[in-house]
C-alpha cells in the first residue's frame, strides 16, 4: 500500500481530540455553510472514495469492487484545527446535519498544544462548573412577626454604594468644618465588569454601552459598566453617557494619553476609576491582547502600533511597592477629576489580601476594594493561569469583609466581589450570597456575555478563541465580517432583559427574608450550606 | 407579636396600672415574660434621686458576691427594697432566691469626677456584675443606674406581678415602660426581655428586626463597652439610640432618620436632603427592617414611640395634659388611661415619631419630611 505519510508524535486521530465532529451524509446538503462559518477551520471539504462490492447473482459475473467518490466533511486533526467545540457549524445548518460532540475520554490534544514551545493560551474560564456559591442557600425566612414580603408589590431598596464613606463622627466634623467629603456613588449592586474595548468587538461595546444608557435613562436603574484596560473612544469620553462609566487603569496604562486628553471635553465625571492590579482568571499576570485584535481602531483608542500583541505587565513598573503604589496612583487619579471621582482598587482574590485591605483601610482616599476571584473570565491568558492560579471569591471576600467588622471600617470600605458570579447560570442568586457574606456589590462578565451576546464558551472548555479574534459571534473579534453578526440593538436589549429579571430575582431572594429597606450586606445569619467545613470557613450555618 | 405600654405621668403611679393594661393586650402574647423599666421614681426612691440603684436577681451566693464587690469597690448601701418572693413561684417562673433593689452611695473616690465619667464607670459595674453572675447565673444585672429600677421576669405577666407584690407604694412611678413578651425565634432568657437599657435611656420593641446581625456587627465594632448583650435582636434599638444621643450628639428627631431613613427620592426633595443623605449613607448599618414599634425613654424622661413603614397595625399615644400612655395596641392605651380625651389619640405614622416631654402637657409630632430644627 502506498504510504500516506508519517506518524509523528503529534500525530492525532479525531479519536484524540476534546471534540469529534458528527457529520451525517444523508442529511448533508453539500451547502458549504459549516466549512465558512466554524472559526479554526476545523472542518473542510472532503473528498471520500469508498470502495463498493459488487456482488451479483449467479455465477457467470464474477464479484467485482466498484470504485467510488462522494463528497462532505473531513475534520482535520492537526493541532492548530483541532475543533473547539463552539457549535457554530451545527447553527448554520439548514438541516441539522453536523455537530460537535465530546469526546468520552479525556482527549490527548492537551498533551500538544504547546507546539514550537509555546504553551496553550486561549480566551474563557477556569473550566471547572463547581460553583460554592451555589450550594449557598437561603435559609432565614421570615414566618412569624417579621411576615415576608412581596417581591412584586413591596418597594424595595436595593441600591448600593461605591465611594470611601466616612464613620458618622467624622462626617459631622467634615460637615461643620466645611471639609472635603470623599465623593460617593450610589448604584445598581450589579456592576458589567472590566471588558477591555479591544476585548471586545466595537459592536458589542456599543450594545453594552446602549443598554445600561437605557436602564439609567429609562429604567431608572443606577447600573454602571467598567471598561477594562483598554481605554474608552472619545465619542463616549465626551458624553453625557460617561457618569455611567467605570473607567479603568490597567500597569499597561493603555488609552489613557486618550483619557487624558479628552479631559477638558468632558461634560460628566466618570462614576468612578478602577485601578486594577490584579484579574482573578489570570492572577499576578498582566493584560494581553494579542496582535490579531489590535487593529486600525484598537490601536488608535490604545494609542500603540498595529499588529502588535499588546501584554501589560504583571504589576504598575513605576511603582515599587504595593503601598507606594495604591497611594499614590489613588491620589494621582483623584487630583485629576479634583477630588469629585471615588477612585478604588482592583485586585485578584489571594491569601495576601488581608494585606492590601489593611492598607486601604489607612489610605483615607481609597473609595473601596474590587476582589476577583479565580473564576473570573478573560479574553486572553495561559491555560495554566487561568486553570490553577488564583483564589476562590467566597472565603476571600468573607475575610476581608470580617476583618473590615473587626476594626469597625465594615460600611468604609465597600467591597466589590467578582469571579464566578453566575457562572452557572445563578446571577442572582450567587450576587445575593455575596452580598450576604460582606459584599457591596458584585461585578460580572462572562454571565453578560453569554446573556447579552450569545457567548458559547462554558465551564467545559467550548469554544475559548476569544485572544485571536476569530470569535464566531463576533463579541470578541475586531474583525468586521464577524462583528457584524452581532447587533449593538439586540445587545442592548438583552442588557436590559438581564438586568430587569435579576431585579426581579434578587427581590424574590430578599423579600422572603423580610429585608426591604436596605441592601442585606452582611446579613450571614441568613445563609446556609449542607457543607459542615465550608459553613464553618464562611462562619455560617450549616444545614443539612 | 410582643405587646408595649408606657405611661408618663405627673403623679407617680402603681407599675400594677401597667401590667395591667399588658394583660388587657394579653391575646398577642404567649406571656413569656415580663420586663417593667421604672423612672422618675415616686416613692420611697424618691428621696434617692441621685444615687444609682441596682437592679437584678441574685442568688444567695450571688448576692454574697455582690456585696463582696460593692465592699471591694467601697459602695455602700443607703436603701434597700426587699422583694420576698412567695415559695413556689406561678407556673412557668423559676424560683429565685432574691430580687434586688438597692441604692447605693457612690464611692468616696468618685467625687469630682466628671459626669460623662460617673456613667462610664456606673455602666462599666453593670457590666462587670453581669460578666461575674454570667455563668452560673447567680446574678442577673438590669440595671445601675440613679433613679432606673429594672424588673424582669420570665413568665405571665400578671402572675409575675403577684408573685413579687408590683402593687407596693415604693415602686410608684411617673415613668413607666413594660412589656409582655412573645417568644419567638430566641430561647426564653432573661436578659432576651425588654426593656433594654443603657445610660439612662431604654426602648421596648415588638416585632423582628431582620437585619440583626450586620447592626450588631457595626454596633460591637464601635468598641464600647455597654454595646454587648444581643440576647434579642431588639436591643439594638436601645443602642442605636444611645449611640445616636452620646456619640454623635443628635436628639431624638434624628432617630427615624438614622433607623429608617428617607428613600432618595424624598431625601431629593428635603431642605436638609444633602446632609440627611450623607447621614444615610454612614449609618448604612443602621437601618433597621422591621416591620417594628419602638418606645423609649430618653435620659431627660421624654417618652417616645416610632416605627418603620411596614408595621401594618401602628402604635397608639393618648392621654389628657398629665398623663399619656403610649400602647403597642388602642386596647392598651384603654386599659391605662381609661378617662383620656379620645381625640387626642395618635397613632404615628411611617414618617413621624412622637413625644412626650416630661411635662406631659401634649403630644409632640416630628415629621421626617420636614425641614430639621438643629443646623448640622
Ligand atoms: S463565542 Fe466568542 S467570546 Fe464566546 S468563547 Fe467563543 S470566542 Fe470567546
Amino acid at each position: 500500500m502506498e504510504s500516506v505519510g508519517s506518524i509523528n508524535p503529534s500525530t492525532l486521530s479525531v479519536k484524540d481530540l476534546p471534540w469529534q465532529i458528527m457529520w451525517n451524509k444523508d442529511k448533508c446538503a453539500l451547502c458549504g455553510h459549516c466549512t465558512t462559518v466554524c472559526p479554526v477551520r476545523a472542518i473542510e471539504l472532503g473528498v471520500h472514495r469508498k470502495r463498493v462490492l459488487q456482488v451479483s447473482i449467479g455465477l457467470e459475473e464474477k464479484p467485482c469492487n466498484l470504485l467510488s467518490v462522494y463528497f462532505g466533511i473531513a475534520q482535520r486533526t492537526d493541532v492548530a484545527h483541532a475543533c473547539v467545540g463552539c457549535g457554530m457549524c451545527n447553527m448554520v445548518c439548514p438541516n441539522n446535519a453536523i455537530m460537535p460532540l465530546r469526546s468520552d475520554e479525556i482527549d490527548k490534544l492537551r498533551f500538544h498544544v504547546n507546539q514550537g514551545g509555546e504553551p496553550r493560551r486561549r480566551g474563557g474560564r477556569r473550566n471547572s462548573p463547581d460553583s460554592i456559591l451555589d450550594k449557598i442557600k437561603f435559609v432565614r425566612i421570615s414566618m412569624l412577626t417579621d411576615p415576608a414580603l412581596d417581591a412584586g408589590r413591596h418597594e424595595f431598596e436595593l441600591r448600593t454604594m461605591l465611594g470611601r464613606i466616612l464613620p458618622p463622627e467624622e462626617m459631622q466634623k467634615v460637615s461643620i468644618e466645611n471639609g472635603w467629603m470623599p465623593p460617593v456613588r450610589e448604584l445598581y449592586p450589579l456592576i458589567i465588569g472590566s471588558m477591555s474595548f479591544g476585548a471586545l468587538s466595537p459592536n458589542m461595546w456599543e450594545g453594552l454601552q446602549m443598554g445600561v444608557a437605557y436602564l439609567n435613562e429609562e429604567l431608572g436603574m443606577p447600573v454602571r459598566i467598567c471598561t477594562g484596560e483598554g481605554g474608552c473612544p472619545a465619542r463616549l469620553l465626551k458624553s453625557r453617557f460617561l457618569k455611567y462609566v467605570i473607567l479603568q487603569i490597567a500597569s499597561g496604562y493603555f488609552g489613557w494619553d486618550e483619557i487624558i486628553h479628552n479631559l477638558p471635553y468632558m461634560k460628566e465625571d466618570p462614576c468612578a476609576i478602577e485601578i486594577k492590579y490584579g484579574q482573578g482568571a489570570k492572577p499576578g499576570d498582566g493584560g494581553l491582547l494579542m496582535w490579531h485584535k489590535v487593529n486600525k481602531l484598537i490601536a488608535a483608542v490604545r494609542g500603540v502600533p498595529q499588529g502588535v500583541t499588546l501584554s501589560s505587565p504583571p504589576t504598575h513598573q513605576t511603582k515599587y511597592s504595593i503601598e507606594e503604589a495604591v497611594a499614590k496612583m489613588i491620589q494621582s487619579m483623584y487630583m485629576a477629576w479634583g477630588f469629585r471621582v471615588p477612585v478604588y482598587p482592583k485586585i485578584s482574590a489571594t491569601s495576601t489580601l488581608l494585606a492590601v485591605l489593611n492598607n486601604l483601610t489607612r489610605n483615607p482616599y481609597a473609595a473601596g476594594l474590587a476582589i476577583d476571584g479565580e473564576d473570573g473570565g478573560t479574553g486572553a491568558a495561559y491555560n495554566v493561569s487561568m486553570n490553577h492560579m488564583g483564589h476562590p471569591i467566597a472565603s476571600n471576600l468573607r475575610d476581608a469583609y470580617l476583618n473590615l467588622v473587626k476594626i469597625g471600617k465594615q460600611n468604609e470600605i465597600p467591597l466589590f466581589a467578582g469571579g464566578g458570579i453566575g457562572k452557572n447560570g445563578n446571577l442572582a442568586a450567587n450576587a445575593a450570597a455575596m452580598i450576604m457574606l460582606g459584599a457591596s456589590g458584585v461585578q460580572t462578565g462572562k454571565y453578560i456575555m453569554q446573556a447579552a451576546a450569545g457567548c458559547l464558551g462554558s465551564e467545559g472548555d467550548r469554544c475559548n478563541v476569544c485572544n485571536i479574534g476569530v470569535c464566531p459571534k463576533g463579541i470578541t473579534s475586531q474583525d468586521s465580517r464577524l462583528y457584524r453578526r452581532l447587533d449593538p440593538e439586540k445587545v442592548a436589549q438583552r442588557i436590559v432583559d438581564v438586568f430587569s429579571s435579576f431585579d426581579m430575582e434578587l427581590k424574590k431572594i430578599v423579600a422572603p427574608l423580610g429585608r426591604s429597606t436596605s441592601l442585606p450586606i452582611g446579613m450571614s445569619d441568613a445563609l446556609g450550606i449542607a457543607d459542615a467545613d465550608a459553613a464553618d470557613r464562611l462562619k455560617i450555618k450549616c444545614v443539612l | 407579636m410582643c405587646r408595649l405600654l408606657s405611661i408618663t405621668s405627673t403623679d407617680p403611679i402603681s407599675p400594677m396600672v401597667a401590667i395591667r393594661a399588658i394583660d388587657v393586650m394579653k391575646e398577642g402574647h404567649d406571656g413569656s415574660g415580663v420586663g417593667l423599666f421604672l423612672t422618675d421614681l415616686g416613692g420611697e426612691f424618691y428621696n434617692f434621686k441621685d444615687e444609682p440603684i441596682l437592679s437584678g436577681i441574685f442568688s444567695n451566693e450571688g448576692l454574697r458576691n455582690l456585696d463582696r464587690y460593692m465592699i471591694d469597690h467601697d459602695f455602700m448601701v443607703k436603701y434597700k427594697l426587699s422583694i420576698k418572693p412567695a415559695k413556689n413561684p406561678p407556673v412557668g417562673t423559676p424560683k429565685r432566691d432574691n430580687y434586688v433593689i438597692r441604692v447605693y452611695e457612690y464611692p468616696e473616690e468618685w467625687k469630682g469626677l466628671s459626669k460623662e465619667e460617673i456613667e462610664y464607670r456606673l455602666m462599666m459595674v453593670q457590666l462587670q456584675l453581669r460578666y461575674m453572675g454570667e455563668e452560673d447565673e447567680s446574678m442577673l444585672i438590669f440595671s445601675f443606674w440613679p433613679d432606673v429600677i429594672i424588673i424582669k421576669e420570665v413568665g405571665d405577666p400578671m402572675a409575675v406581678a403577684h408573685h413579687l407584690g408590683l402593687d407596693r407604694e415604693e415602686l410608684m412611678a411617673r415613668v413607666i415602660l413594660a412589656q409582655g413578651r412573645q417568644n419567638t425565634n430566641y430561647t426564653i432568657n432573661i436578659y432576651a426581655c425588654h426593656p433594654f437599657f443603657i445610660q439612662g435611656m431604654a426602648t421596648a420593641t415588638n416585632g423582628e428586626n431582620t437585619a440583626f446581625i450586620p447592626i450588631r456587627e457595626f454596633l460591637i465594632s464601635r468598641k464600647f463597652p455597654g454595646y454587648a448583650g444581643y440576647q434579642s435582636d431588639s436591643e439594638v434599638f436601645t443602642h442605636i439610640l444611645h449611640y445616636m444621643h452620646n456619640h454623635l450628639g443628635m436628639g431624638i428627631e434624628m432617630y427615624k432618620h438614622i433607623i429608617t431613613p428617607l428613600k432618595d427620592n424624598e431625601l431629593d426633595d428635603h431642605p436638609n436632603g444633602i446632609w440627611l443623605r450623607k447621614l444615610k449613607q454612614c449609618c448604612r448599618p443602621l437601618i433597621v427592617d422591621g416591620p417594628n414599634c419602638i418606645i423609649g425613654c430618653l435620659p431627660d424622661k421624654s417618652v417616645f414611640m416610632v416605627q418603620d413603614s411596614k408595621k401594618l397595625r401602628p402604635g397608639v399615644v393618648g392621654g389628657r395634659p398629665g398623663v399619656f400612655a403610649f400602647s403597642s395596641e388602642m386596647c392598651g392605651l384603654n386599659a391605662a388611661i381609661p378617662d383620656s380625651y379620645i381625640n387626642l389619640d395618635y397613632q404615628p405614622m411611617k414618617y413621624e415619631t412622637v413625644i412626650v416631654r416630661s411635662e406631659r402637657q401634649k403630644i409632640e409630632i416630628w415629621n421626617q419630611l420636614e425641614a430639621l430644627t438643629h443646623p448640622h
